[in-house]
């Protein structure tokens, strides 16, 4: 039997790549080591290098072939004593599951890195399980800006864009327009972003305003801060917020409370963002999700937001905010793509949450990635349950837009909020807390909250998927609070 | 030289009766007083220009009082009313004032270091030949910050003086006890930051060492570290009973060292000033001072409504 060369993931969260070229042709040796192939992510252009040895017997996958999911045969090799008529006998492995991720959709298999919530659906049976965490429902795309959003002229025409290139495109656009604003952190700018974020930031605005630190993220911050004190716009980035905690100090301490302190001398207009929350395999030190330790502190703002266009306008909100702002961003929804309006200036009010889906019977509240969650669930729970669910996207934590909630819970009479966070003492915990007191009266069942299970992120896929909260807990929890079995 | 002698003898009466003040259950909280350190503040700040940001730790009355911060508004805030700096929401280690580039009066040993290190950034950037002067004691010269700071100072060759005032101990400390290495100038070595010790008892001493050290930031290249061996009289704060030293140790650097006593003896040898001269000007000091602290005892408390002003700046 000939060798399969399989397409390779080449991070945790990659499903899919593009094959851009191969290095060898039928007929050519290789030996462990030899790069066979380069392969490009949205985040890289990276090398396939061989690891066993043999002749190539058949490239089974086309130069600049897109969407190859990881795991699919590219290639056969020849073994020593093999010869091409191997390759006649050769038929894809029907035992092995990895190798039908070429020829169907097999979401188990695909998603297993980052679906919890589609395997939680699939284990239950329900409709959401056809859909899958990177296919975000129609009405997500295509979500409309809500009344506090700055109006879209007629005739604007939307971009599809990603949401890491809608925040590299606030940050260009903020650079741009204001000499001050800057950026530091690991790997911004001759690596291009750890996550791409800052992609070709260094091309255009030199080594002066996108500078790499130091692995240093307590020490950056607090220059960060100093320059902020110095009149500049810094834009720092952590290459994940859990690198953060090591700049926490710098966070609260300094440029939170400093305004105050001071008698109203010293602003701090600085953001940190960078990806929060839980990204796939990478355990407990490496996937949590801050909201609820930052939302906690005056003086700062905090936004976390879900699709494209939101992240590009609150961005641009953020960066010329003349507070501090921790704008906490998904890893797992970089690669996502929505329509952003293709407008000269988008920028979103800070402190406005965003009604996703308008709803009767209950209210859900969610941010960030859970957003998606969120409205799969509500499909599901009209579909099969005739339950309408109105779900309002938080987009900001702190200030947080209780008005909104609590006029849609005086409508509803229910509440489920839902987070990726731990429960205790978070987000959900506070909006529960608040519309217990603001809406009492109109509550028909006592709130309910889904978060994260209540102990550090496991890394083994079993346990990870139990952990996070899903699709499958929000509809639970819906069902629930409306008494339906 | 008579300039500076009367700055540290401001700085010591100040600090005197805020002292006083403390022990009468007008100032509350954290009051770390900067009695013996004078000579520190005033020679660096004799070699600063119009512009330049100073910044330091808790430690910060002299600090401010040399910037040319009003000693009304500081002990205003001491006492935590409305006519303070930070019209009494700071206290003794959060005060600031933009107008005289003096950014803190930070709370957090260490955290100032990285914030003076971002201020010479933004100089850097905006390319106004300014420097940033940052203190901190021998205490926070073990905070790994310091460190992150200095390699990015260097790396990217900011305009930062770092001055660590070396007063022996760090609250009860003693640099022997908590330093493997107790020349804390040498503390730069590893990331090519020249440093130098210098006797900080001395004015002279220090801002002749202060004006070469800004030269060289100031110039471009780079960082500078300046270890000022000095020695504070009173406790690390006012509840501090200081057990760790010995009413000898302390008594001997008074009579032999002290800053403001050996300007004196320069001053009169070098016949500046004679003796009446001098008395004179200890008893303008004294009225200063002594103005200060009635209106920080007249300044009302901050109105209430004050509570919810300046978390966020608006709009």
């Amino acid at each position: 039997m000939p060798i399969e060369v399989l397409m390779p993931a080449l991070s945790p969260t990659m499903e899919e790549g593009t094959l851009a070229k191969w290095n060898v042709k039928p007929g050519d040796t290789v030996s462990s080591g030899d790069v066979i192939a380069e392969i490009e992510t949205d985040k890289a252009t990276m090398e396939v290098e061989a690891v066993e040895e043999g002749t190539v017997g058949k490239l089974l996958v086309e130069e600049s072939t897109e969407g190859v999911k990881v795991n699919a045969v590219i290639a056969l090799l020849l073994d020593e004593d093999e010869d091409e008529s191997a390759l006649d006998d050769y038929t894809p492995g029907e035992d092995k599951p990895e190798a039908q991720g070429a020829a169907s959709s097999d979401e188990s298999t695909d998603e297993s890195e980052s679906g919890s919530a589609s395997q939680k659906e699939s284990e239950k049976g329900g409709e959401a399980s056809e859909s899958s965490d990177h296919k975000q429902p129609e009405r997500v795309r295509h979500a409309q800006p809500s009344a506090s959003d700055p109006e879209i002229p007629e005739g604007t025409s939307m971009k599809e864009t990603a949401v890491r290139d809608a925040l590299r495109d606030a940050m260009a656009e903020e650079m741009r327009r204001d000499e001050a604003v800057f950026v530091m952190g690991e790997e911004v700018a001759e690596y291009q972003g750890a996550y791409k974020v800052t992609r070709e930031l260094l091309q255009e605005f030199g080594d002066k305003r996108v500078i790499d630190t130091p692995i240093t993220e307590h020490g950056f911050a607090g220059v960060g801060v100093g320059a902020a004190f110095g009149k500049l716009k810094p834009i720092v980035e952590f290459m994940t917020f859990n690198f953060a905690m090591q700049a926490i100090d710098q966070i609260i301490n300094s440029a939170a409370k400093t305004l105050y302190m001071s008698g109203g001398q010293m602003g701090c207009p600085i953001v940190f963002r960078g990806p929060n929350g839980a990204a796939s395999r990478v355990g407990a030190q490496h996937s949590q999700d801050y909201s609820s330790w930052y939302a906690h502190v005056p003086g700062l703002k905090v936004i976390a937001p879900y699709d494209a266009a939101d992240a590009k306008g609150l961005l641009k909100a953020a960066i010329r905010d003349p507070n501090p702002v921790v704008f906490l961003e998904h890893e797992l929804m970089y690669g996502e793509t929505f329509d952003v309006p293709d407008m000269e200036d988008w920028v979103l009010p800070i402190g406005k949450a965003k009604v996703r889906r308008i709803g009767s019977d209950l209210t859900i509240t969610a941010h960030s990635r859970m957003v998606g969650y969120a409205l799969e669930a509500a499909e599901t729970l009209s579909q099969e349950h005739g339950i309408e669910a109105e779900v309002i996207d938080l987009r900001t934590l702190r200030p947080l837009d209780t008005k909104t909630i609590v006029d849609s819970v005086k409508k509803t009479n229910r509440l489920v909020c839902a987070e990726e966070g731990w429960g205790q003492h978070g987000v959900g915990a506070e909006i529960a807390a608040v519309v217990t007191a603001e809406a009492f009266d109109y509550l028909d069942a006592p709130p309910a909250r889904v978060h994260q299970a209540d102990v550090p992120l496991p890394y083994a896929a079993n346990l990870e998927k139990l952990s996070l909260p899903g699709v499958a807990d929000i509809i639970t929890a819906a069902k629930a609070v409306c008494y339906v079995d | 030289m008579l300039s500076w002698y009367k700055d540290m003898l401001l700085i010591r009466r100040f600090e005197e009766k805020a002292g006083q003040l403390y022990g009468m259950g007008l100032i509350a909280g954290f009051c770390h007083l900067y009695i013996g350190q004078e000579a520190v503040v005033v020679g660096v700040q004799g070699a600063l220009e119009e512009g330049d940001q100073v910044v330091t730790g808790y430690r910060d009355h002299g600090h401010m009082l040399a910037t040319g911060m009003d000693p009304n508004g500081v002990m205003a805030e001491l006492t935590g009313r409305e006519g303070g700096y930070s019209r009494g929401k700071g206290g003794s280690m959060h005060m600031f004032s933009r107008d005289k580039n003096f950014f803190g009066g930070h709370g957090i040993v260490g955290a100032q270091v990285p914030i003076g290190t971002g201020l010479a950034l933004s100089n850097k950037y905006k390319e106004n030949g300014k420097i940033s002067v940052t203190y901190f004691g021998d205490g926070a010269a073990n905070q790994g910050q310091v460190y992150e700071s200095f390699n990015m100072a260097k790396i990217w060759d900011l305009p930062v003086v770092y001055v660590i005032e070396n007063n022996q101990y760090a609250m009860g400390t003693s640099v022997k006890r908590s330093s493997s290495e107790t020349h804390l100038y040498k503390r730069g070595v590893s990331f090519n930051i020249p440093g130098e010790e210098v006797d900080g008892m001395d004015v002279v001493a220090v801002n002749e060492a202060a004006a070469k050290a800004a030269e060289h930031a100031r110039s471009g290249n780079g960082p500078y570290i300046l270890e000022m061996k000095t020695y504070r009289y009173r406790g690390h704060s006012m509840s501090d009973p200081a057990k760790y030293r010995t009413r000898e140790e302390v008594d001997d650097i008074r009579s032999h060292s002290d800053p403001i006593e050996g300007a004196k003896k320069k001053i009169l040898e070098a016949g500046y000033a004679d003796e009446d001269a001098l008395k004179k000007m200890d008893k303008e000091i004294k009225e200063i001072v002594s103005d200060s602290a009635d209106f920080a005892r007249e300044s009302p408390e901050p109105n209430p409504d004050e509570l919810y002003t300046d978390v966020l700046i608006e709009g």
